[in-house]
């Protein structure tokens, strides 16, 4: 199983709180962290989650309209 | 002592609301969304959850478009001075408080129309009579849900549906009805809803906001406030996403921790249960005081009424019976006009005002008994003076 990393990385706080209650919904294995320091965000929090995720990941936030900033590696 | 006064703020608190304002101050503390230290993210997550917990009270699928202000005038103010505009239409009832009337009137100042639909002597608003203002184009309808001086409620779902046939938007303050009446957004065309987070939603004061449907275009309500938000910090301009294009600066995070644990009670005790309880206490103060020689009472129609009403008595003035209340009786209520001049000119008792007793949740059938007993000994003495 590949158990690379990933963030999303939001606009602010509430965004990112409501990004991880979508997830927790659709079993997606979300945890919330501090930004990690190379990645400029002014939050401070993004979610981290395992990169195979990422499409679906993306259409539960689709879904339900909420805005992210981007999706990075780590 | 006898607490008759919960349409002016409810008393006492649940002990949920305490636990969770000691807990945020002895445990949290923190600034929520400014820093990413863990208590900032847990002071985030506790007005986040708030925010979730007044949503799915009002069936309301995003959260985020519930937007935090001080109180109800808060989120009143921003609905109405953020869309309209000189030129504009706005229709509401006679049955207003100043936190409508008094940014309406100031609007007025600036060039917008507003159109005030008469109410019925008991402060029903027909939706016959909106249908007709509104064969002229309107921008927005606003209306309050139930009347903070006779209790009277109105026909919230139909006047929306009418309203927003209009093409206009339907603003409704809430400020009596939410947490004790069922009020689902969709279900009640509703676009805007304004509440307060300390009568019956049980919060400290402090708390309150404005709930926008999922139809409202946000981008056309300008914000009130603008300043720091703790999100995207790289421009001095305001971000332009809900909810932090309208909560700028740093929120009561401690209120709004109370008024979850208020919400969460409501949720826990029963939407239906805090109705039953309150339409009993509602019939009996309306037969007790009904049945007093003397008295007049501003009653609203049964099947619509909350448990707040309105009398007057021919021997005391209103100030002088609330002041034989408190001093005598130890009975705590309000007297006047209740910040409501237009509602009580609809009513009949302007501009002497009445004398309102508003029962809460907590409020007990033997305090009625008392209270009504209290008034009957106080109107007799008065005539016999
Ligand atoms: C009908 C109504 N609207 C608005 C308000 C304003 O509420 P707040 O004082 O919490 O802003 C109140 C109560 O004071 C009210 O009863």
């Amino acid at each position: 199983m590949n158990e690379d990393q990933c963030v999303v990385l939001f606009h602010s706080t509430s965004l990112a709180l409501r990004g991880e209650k979508l997830c927790r919904e659709e079993k997606i294995l979300v945890k919330l962290i501090p930004v990690p320091r190379r990645l400029s965000s002014d939050c401070g929090v993004c979610l981290r989650f395992p990169c195979v995720e990422e499409e679906r990941l993306r259409s539960v936030f689709a879904a339900k309209a909420l805005e992210f900033d981007d999706i990075v590696r780590l | 002592m006898i607490y008759l006064d919960n349409a002016a703020t409810s008393f006492p608190k649940p002990a949920a609301v305490c636990d969770a304002m000691t807990a945020f101050a002895l445990e949290i503390g923190a600034n929520p969304g400014r820093s990413g230290h863990r208590l900032s993210v847990d002071a985030g997550r506790v007005i986040y959850e708030t925010r979730e917990a007044i949503a799915s009270l009002f069936n309301m699928p995003d959260p985020l478009r519930v937007l935090f202000a001080s109180n109800a005038t808060g989120g009143l103010n921003q609905a109405l001075l953020g869309f309209l505009r000189p030129g504009d239409r706005v229709v509401t009832s006679g049955m207003e408080h100043n936190s409508v009337m008094r940014p309406l009137r100031a609007l007025e100042s600036d060039g917008v129309r507003v159109c005030v639909v008469p109410s019925s002597p008991e402060g029903v608003l027909d939706p016959d009579d909106l249908r007709r203002m509104l064969r002229e184009k309107t921008d927005m309808v606003v209306v309050n849900h139930g009347s903070n001086v006779n209790g009277c409620m109105q026909m919230i779902r139909e006047l929306g549906a009418i309203a927003r046939r209009a093409g206009a938007l339907f603003l409704v303050d809430a400020a009596q009805t939410a947490g004790c009446v069922d009020i689902e957004m969709e279900r009640d065309n509703i676009d805007l809803l304004a509440f307060t987070g300390h009568k019956a939603l049980f919060g400290p004061q402090g708390t309150g906001g404005l709930v926008a449907g999922e139809r409202v275009p946000l981008e056309r309500m300008r914000p009130l406030i603008y300043g720091g938000t703790g999100s995207r910090s790289e421009f001095e301009t305001q971000p332009e996403f809900p909810p932090d294009r309208y909560e700028s600066g740093t929120p009561n995070t401690i209120g709004i921790a109370g008024l979850g644990g208020g919400v969460r009670f409501i949720l826990e005790t029963g939407m239906a249960e805090i109705r039953r309880h309150e339409d009993e206490l509602a019939a009996a103060l309306v037969d007790g005081l009904g049945s007093i020689d003397g008295v007049r009472l501003y009653a609203a129609p049964p099947e619509r009424r909350l448990s707040t009403v309105s009398f007057t008595s021919e021997a005391l003035s209103p100030s002088e019976l609330g002041l034989c209340l408190d001093e005598e009786f130890d009975i705590l209520c309000r007297v006047g006009l209740h910040c409501s001049p237009a509602a009580h000119a609809s009513l009949g008792s302007f501009p002497e005002g009445t004398i309102r007793f508003s029962a809460g949740y907590f409020t007990t059938s033997d305090e009625i008994s008392a209270a009504i007993d209290a008034v009957r000994a106080l109107v007799r003495k008065g005539d016999r003076a």
